[in-house]
């Protein structure tokens, strides 16, 4: 017997999570063939790409915000991790110390200097540089050192008294040269063709040139070279092109029945500023009997203007005069990204090359199912 | 932060000083004469003492002497 097909209103309720005061239920989705009986539910294409949306909600060079609207949490969550895990950059792998003697000791200098985000030409870093593979057990290290996949750097700094300081001077900075290392002081040395790619605004410099690394006093020095190389997160988290890529999902507030008066400006105060206006009660709301709104136009209704920026503390649920009026959830499938990157990459295109990513997954996974069955 | 391909700088290979030393400073006196050179522990100065040699500084007579930090070059991975 043909069943009759879920309305528009009960699919948009199937994909809200409700948060309730003290647990959160509905958590999984139930968008799969065999759940609903007499409903297909088959992945399609043609529907996939028609419900799939993305948002902008902020774009800069080193922080992304975007809502991806209409995927299952998997792949949301693919994408989180590959930007985190599989999204190559360069970085410090090898440093070669020739004089340390900072307080600072060898071992934790050189983890401090691996952790330095560095930037450089996109065309250099995607299509000039390419992987280092590291050399076998008893094999000559130096054989594997090639232009396109090595990045020389160089920090050579010494402390010394400096004779201008005014007398009385307690400043360290003022007092000695170089009493401070700073990324800065990091010098690139062009290798082979290099030059070609890394020149000029494109050289391989420090994305914050004021990290601070060491400080020194007279008489100490700090001497060495460094190799880089291009390495994914899932080695180190020094590869990571990500400070942070983390999604959270949209915040639904639903007001089921009128909040008015001093009640409503409490409300308000249940949220995160901006998430709840207060409206006045017009006259035509007051107007209607069985509303809640009767007899109190001019006083202040709460209305929900953003959800979006709802932290779903649940406050509103912990006092007795809301209960029942509201109820919080959460869209499923409305993942609000949030991409910092670190500088290597824009932040936005670190979630295009997950895409791409994970595409190229799929279709070395599609070639060994081939296989797999011939 | 492990320790790469460290070597342990062995006795009687003092003479490869002045090679590896980037420090800026001049080596060449050390070469030879089994002179080595440690900082005193109590004025900080340069002390050079030969074998047998009281352990001793000549400037301020403090009896503790530090070892140089070795001049070969030091391999690290950034981990």
């Amino acid at each position: 017997m043909p069943r009759k097909a879920p309305s528009q209103e009960e699919l948009e309720k199937r994909k809200i999570i409700s948060v309730n005061a003290e647990n959160v239920s509905d958590v999984t989705s139930t968008d799969y063939p065999g759940h609903w009986p007499g409903e297909d539910h088959a992945w399609d294409l043609d529907f996939f790409r028609s419900n799939l949306r993305i948002e902008f909600h902020q774009n800069d060079p080193l922080l992304a915000s975007f809502s991806l609207i209409g995927v299952d949490a998997s792949i949301a969550n693919a994408f989180r991790r590959i930007m985190i895990a599989d999204i190559p950059t360069l970085a410090v792998e090898t440093v070669f110390i020739n004089n340390n003697t900072s307080v600072i000791q060898d071992e934790v200098l050189s983890h401090r200097l691996g952790l330095i985000p560095f930037r450089g030409s996109r065309e250099g870093l995607d299509k000039f540089l390419k992987w280092w593979k590291r050399p076998a057990d008893g094999a000559d290290p130096n054989n594997s050192y090639f232009d396109y996949n090595t990045v020389k750097l160089s920090l050579h700094v010494e402390c010394t008294f400096n004779d201008d300081a005014a007398p009385g001077e307690t400043d360290p900075t003022r007092l000695y040269h170089n009493a401070h290392v700073y990324a800065r002081d990091i010098v690139y040395e062009p290798i082979g063709r290099q030059d070609r790619y890394f020149s000029g605004p494109d050289a391989i410099a420090p994305v914050h040139p004021d990290i601070l690394i060491a400080k020194l006093r007279p008489g100490q020095v700090i001497d060495l070279s460094m190799h880089m190389h291009k390495g994914v997160g899932s080695d180190h988290a020094k590869f990571s092109p990500v400070a942070t890529a983390s999604y959270r999902l949209l915040p639904t507030i639903d007001i089921l029945s009128p909040i008015v008066g001093a009640d409503a400006e409490k409300f308000a105060r249940c949220f995160p500023p901006g998430v709840i206006a207060l409206e006045k009660v017009t006259r035509a709301e007051a107007a209607q009997r069985g509303t809640g709104y009767e007899g109190r136009e001019g006083e202040p209704k709460a209305v929900v203007r953003d959800a979006m920026r709802d932290t779903v503390s649940r406050e509103c649920l912990r006092h007795d005069e809301f209960r029942g009026k509201v109820k919080l959830g959460r869209r499923r499938d409305h993942f609000i990204y949030q991409v910092e990157s670190t500088g290597q990459w824009e932040s936005d295109a670190i979630f295009l090359e997950a895409v791409a990513h994970l595409k190229e997954k799929a279709m070395r996974l599609e070639q060994q199912v081939v296989n797999m069955v011939r | 932060m492990s320790r790469e391909q460290y070597q342990a700088p062995n006795v009687g290979s003092q003479q490869t000083f002045g090679a590896g030393g980037a420090g800026g400073r001049d080596f060449g006196a050390e070469i030879g004469g089994g002179i080595m050179y440690y900082t005193c522990g109590d004025c900080a100065v340069r002390v050079p003492l030969e074998k047998g040699a009281p352990i001793r500084c000549q400037k301020c007579g403090a009896r503790v002497l530090y070892k140089e930090r070795t001049k070969r070059m030091v391999q690290f991975e950034a981990r």
